[in-house]
């Protein structure tokens, strides 16, 4: 009893996040998640307060742990002074380095944020880069995006003086010297292991899957693949 | 409620020598609005904005998709933050509201725990061999503008006046998320009544609309939009906001976050697109601005100079209420007026049906 709440509480963000929950539903009633999803924040908090460690593994097994969006509305509006945002994000954090989050459907789509978000931050040295937003991916980016996708250097040089190449400006290429101190830093503050912890908890499931490994093809299922039930509607 | 009641959430902005860092999202979408800002605020204000090409993405998107642990990204902002000790600059200001949450939320984070700051220092120096002081002033651009809203207006060229009407233009103001729910007393007006764009709509003649769903999410919901399982989310929640003040007719909504500004232009497309439901009042979208472009427009910039030419939703119904001139056959020239094609047509423009193909996004 216990052990995943006391773990839980190495995360700062679960000792800000959550002091005495009372369940008055506050977060519920103002959460864009909770009327989309079949999601109740305040669930999750309960949940948490009671350091039940078999009712807290199955949270972090299961797809309600992802349809958070962290945009952070209940925090301002809980009277105790919760963040139940945070009390996810610490619960997010522990699902995947246990390995559970690859048990969700949900939370198996972690490697495709790992493999977009985290892979461009470590190649472009931003989240994200015109090349990811591909017209095929994100047909409801709609014309004026494919024309700009597909006429980049002729659209964002007007803006920029350094697209793609050294200097200031937007959308530069950021310098090798730069580069070599953003990858340092993920080594040694852990951002490179958990991306690791990603990669290897995705392999091992998609084996188990039938997938011959978390190649591209995992990767395009997991991207897409809804299999419904998740909304309200 | 009272209309003052922002007046108990101030905040302090600086007045001038700025260290300035970019977004991933607005540098992709709003290229335009990121140089506006910085040529508004060194041309027609007179202020020291400086950048830098050393300086990176915060790695905020990553931390809110729970791929980047906290340590990293707090090591990431401290590294911003040396770059700024080392330029010897001391107020700090973020092109994002995603960003401007992370370095608030970091700072509160080492203020209430010290021990993450010290090991924050470390792994720093141990990467870098940089340190860092923390900035004495940390603002969003957005609140740099509204400190100099008074000072734009004294240039103003085209006020927020409808000119055939002669009355003010309707604005919805949207406030991102992260600006000031994480932590409202750092935001001008705080998370209920946050000010900082409505003090500009109100300084350069516009009226700010109320509607019921106001402070509601745009729907990025980071996972919930990045991963194409989960877009449906993201959708509904503009759908709900479009919705709620599609009544109070609003000429144009103005937003302060990268990734709202984007949600509610391209989500009106796929929403015309799929429903054949449009939400402005010439049976077209509404136009979505960033606050660099009403600026922008206010100070008499040429639009397609602004970058306005990026939006799905057309915003010419807009420049024609607020008299702007401007040239049509120039919009999606490339540079020295090479022609480099026009995009497709879409509904969201048009006030037609939509496509049988695009009803199947």
């Amino acid at each position: 009893m216990g052990k995943y709440f006391d773990k839980l509480m190495e995360d700062v963000r679960m000792r800000e996040g959550l002091t005495s929950c009372m369940n008055c539903g506050v977060c519920t009633g103002v959460c864009p998640s909770a009327e989309f999803y079949h999601y109740d924040p305040r669930q999750i908090v309960s949940i948490v307060q009671t350091k039940d460690d078999d009712a807290i593994e199955e949270l972090l097994r299961s797809d309600t742990l992802w349809y958070c969006g962290e945009c952070m509305s209940c925090r301002p509006r809980c009277p105790r002074g919760n963040t139940p945002g945070y009390v996810i994000q610490a619960l997010r954090r522990l699902s995947q380095e246990l390995g559970f989050f690859v048990e969700s459907e949900k939370g198996r789509q972690q490697l495709a944020l790992k493999r977009t978000i985290g892979e461009s931050i470590l190649e472009t040295g931003f989240c994200i880069y015109p090349k990811l937003i591909s017209p095929q991916m994100h047909p409801e980016q709609g014309p004026v995006w494919e024309w700009i996708y597909e006429n980049d250097t002729n659209v964002y040089p007007q803006f920029t003086p350094s697209y793609r190449t050294l200097g200031t400006g937007a959308l530069r290429k950021i310098d090798d010297d730069t580069m070599g101190e953003l990858h340092r830093i993920f080594e040694v503050s852990g951002g490179k292991r958990f991306f690791d912890l990603i990669e290897e908890h995705s392999e091992r499931k998609a084996k188990e899957m039938g997938y011959e490994s978390a190649d591209h093809e995992y990767f395009i299922d997991i991207y897409t693949s809804n299999s419904g039930g998740h909304t309200l509607q | 409620m009272k209309r003052n009641s922002w007046q108990e959430y101030q905040k302090e902005i600086a007045d001038d020598n700025y260290y300035y860092v970019r977004s991933c999202i607005r540098q992709n979408f709003f290229p335009g609005s990121e140089k506006a800002f910085l040529d508004i605020m060194r041309n027609d204000v007179g202020k020291n904005v400086i950048e830098e090409a050393t300086h990176t993405s915060c790695t905020g998107i990553g931390y809110h998709s729970d791929i980047v642990p906290m340590e990293t990204i707090m090591t990431v902002v401290a590294r911003q933050f040396a770059l700024m000790t080392e330029a010897g600059f001391e107020n700090f200001t973020s092109s994002c509201i995603t960003s401007f949450g992370i370095y608030t939320e970091m700072l509160e984070t080492w203020n209430e725990f010290p021990e993450t700051e010290e090991r924050t220092r470390e792994y720093l120096y141990k990467a870098t061999g940089r340190e860092f002081k923390k900035p004495k002033n940390l603002a969003h651009t957005s609140d740099v503008m509204f400190k100099h809203r008074e000072a734009i207006a004294a240039k103003m060229k085209k006020p927020l006046i409808n000119v055939f009407t002669g009355k003010p233009l309707r604005v919805v103001e949207h406030i991102g998320c992260h600006y000031a729910k994480l932590f409202p007393k750092k935001g001008v007006g705080g998370s209920e009544f946050p000010y900082v764009l409505a003090g500009m709509i109100e300084s350069w003649g516009g009226e700010v609309v109320d509607y019921p769903e106001r402070r509601h999410c745009c729907g990025f919901g980071f996972r919930n939009y990045i991963v194409q399982a989960n877009r449906g989310f993201s959708v509904a929640n503009s759908h709900k906001k479009l919705e709620s003040m599609k009544p109070y007719k609003p000429d144009f909504i103005v937003t302060n976050c990268p990734g709202c500004s984007m949600f509610l232009d391209k989500w009106q497309y796929t929403i015309a697109e799929m429903e054949g439901n449009t939400y402005g009042q010439d049976g077209r979208g509404i136009p979505v601005l960033t606050y660099e472009e009403m600026a922008g427009l206010v100070l008499g910039y040429d639009p397609w100079q602004l970058g306005m030419q990026m939006h799905q939703v057309d915003v010419e119904p807009l420049l024609d209420k607020m008299g702007v001139v401007y040239d049509p056959a120039a919009k999606y020239l490339g540079p020295n007026g090479k022609f480099i094609g026009n995009p497709e047509l879409a509904s969201v423009n048009l006030n037609c049906t939509p496509t049988p193909t695009m009803r199947t996004l």
